[in-house]
């Protein structure tokens, strides 16, 4: 293969099947779980879309998610936001987005907010998510039919349990809606994200002076004890917690609306989790949709630090890896008939939170958001229905996280 | 079977907990793993097995007996 045959980047997803991964990452996988794909830039980084070498090279110890020591940007904006970050002058400490560093210092930062993502406090938030679903739902069947079922229920839920879980009054809940909005679509102009970072950085910082005269024992507040204790800079609680913030909501709402909607289009699939009180059904069918729809789309971003063998290709110290959730998640080899969505399988090797120390630091969070959002919906509302065609919703082909806008329904 | 963890490796996901939770706890000052049962009994093996193979940070070392 010559240089010019190597095929562009494209996660454009085929709007016949919306919930499919993008045909040309399909294409990709067939061709094997490693092949060069042609970037914006010109430049020409691996593609990795199979199951095990996905695992190989994120668990890989000699692999950077540092931009800075040359992981790949996937669009101009994000090359933009990444280099203005480098020549930006910030006060030492103030950068504490772990997502995009290397252990030891990822380690030491990520162990700051782990506390609070537990199983054990997972379990103690259940009733509080549940009721928030309750009141949600409640509200929702008071209101306008149709109505989008993205403002009404699948934002509002995880933006209001990310809110107690922070400490961060919901009350705010437009301001932090906004700019996160602004950092998760992949158009967003560096400048822009920039000043989206900034306004968030500033309301969380009045909130950690909040908690530092009045702690309760909310996850800013543990932020706090850290700058206390010398071990985290205000500017870095700050950033940590917009980080969270940003997370926390966003994603899971995607995932609410794209499950909602795939649970809809196949009514066997939502009969069978509405009729059963299994709850080991409810959180399997979970990590189902978690594989099949794969939100966490478009690759994530590493480059080797030295040589390393993958699927028996040498991978060069210096080259620069794209390691693509999506087709992993329909790896035939790891899930049979990779494309039907089936809730009674085992789905728990799905790719969708990554892998490796960087797997997602919320999953818990979100599997307990998923787990009482779907079945909630379903059974306080077994009339829900789409109140569009699969033509008019408008899927979000330009975010780093996949999704729709609106999903208008009806009961 | 014979179980161990790497506490310095864990990432502190949970799915080891959710996996096996008779096996598998969790620190609540950092969530890093804590092993209850370094000899679980034939009934648990596939839940540990399972355990281990969702780890992402590969902390969990199943060593079998023959």
């Amino acid at each position: 293969m010559t240089d010019t045959d190597i095929p562009p980047y494209d996660i454009t997803r085929d709007a016949r099947c919306p919930l499919d991964p993008a045909p040309a990452m399909r294409a990709r996988q067939a061709e094997g779980p490693l092949s060069r794909v042609r970037m914006w830039d010109g430049s020409t980084p691996w593609l990795v879309t199979g199951h095990a070498a996905h695992r190989e090279v994120l668990g890989c110890p000699v692999v950077s998610a540092d931009p800075g020591r040359g992981a790949p940007a996937l669009s101009p904006h994000e090359a933009e936001a990444v280099k203005a970050a480098a020549a930006a002058p910030r006060p030492a400490g103030s950068n504490t987005s772990f997502i995009m560093m290397d252990d030891p210092e990822h380690a030491r930062l990520r162990r700051m907010v782990t506390s609070a993502f537990t199983i054990k406090r997972m379990n103690a938030l259940r009733p509080v998510v549940q009721q928030i679903a309750d009141d949600l739902v409640g509200q929702l069947l008071a209101g306008p039919n149709p109505v989008d079922l993205v403002e009404a229920f699948a934002l509002p839920l995880p933006s209001l349990a990310i809110s107690a879980l922070l400490g961060v009054p919901y009350d705010d809940h437009e301001l932090f809606q906004a700019n996160s909005k602004l950092l998760i679509n992949r158009d967003t102009s560096a400048q822009d994200r920039g000043a989206a970072q900034q306004r968030l950085a500033g309301y969380l910082d009045g909130l950690i002076e909040a908690k530092m005269a009045d702690p309760g024992e909310d996850l800013l507040s543990g932020l706090v004890e850290r700058i206390n204790a010398g071990e985290l800079t205000r500017a870095g609680a700050a950033s940590m917690g917009v980080l969270m913030l940003f997370a926390g909501h966003e994603t899971t709402a995607n995932m609410i609306t794209l499950g909602t909607l795939a649970l809809l289009e196949h009514p066997g699939q939502a009969a069978l989790m509405r009729n059963s009180d299994d709850p080991k059904l409810t959180a399997s069918a979970v990590e189902e949709l978690l594989r099949f729809l794969t939100i966490t789309h478009g690759g994530l971003r590493r480059v080797a630090l030295q040589d390393i063998e993958i699927a028996g290709q040498t991978v060069r110290a210096g080259e620069a890896l794209i390691v693509v959730n999506e087709t992993a998640n329909r790896d035939p080899q790891v899930f049979a008939d990779p494309d039907r969505l089936d809730i009674t399988r085992d789905a728990r090797l799905h790719a969708t939170f990554g892998y490796g120390i960087h797997q997602c630091l919320g999953q818990p969070l979100a599997r307990l958001e998923l787990q009482i959002a779907y079945p909630t919906l379903l059974r306080r509302i077994p009339s829900l229905r789409l109140a569009a065609g699969l033509d008019e919703i408008p899927f979000k082909h330009d975010g780093f996280v996949y999704g729709a806008y609106h999903l208008p329904v009806s009961w | 079977m014979k179980v161990s963890v790497d506490q310095e490796k864990c990432v502190a996901a949970g799915s080891c907990v959710m996996a096996a939770a008779e096996v598998f706890d969790q620190r609540d000052e950092d969530g890093i793993v804590v092993l209850l049962n370094p000899e679980p009994p034939v009934n648990l093996a596939e839940d540990v097995r399972r355990a281990a193979e969702v780890c992402p940070a590969q902390a969990i070392t199943i060593e079998d007996k023959r």
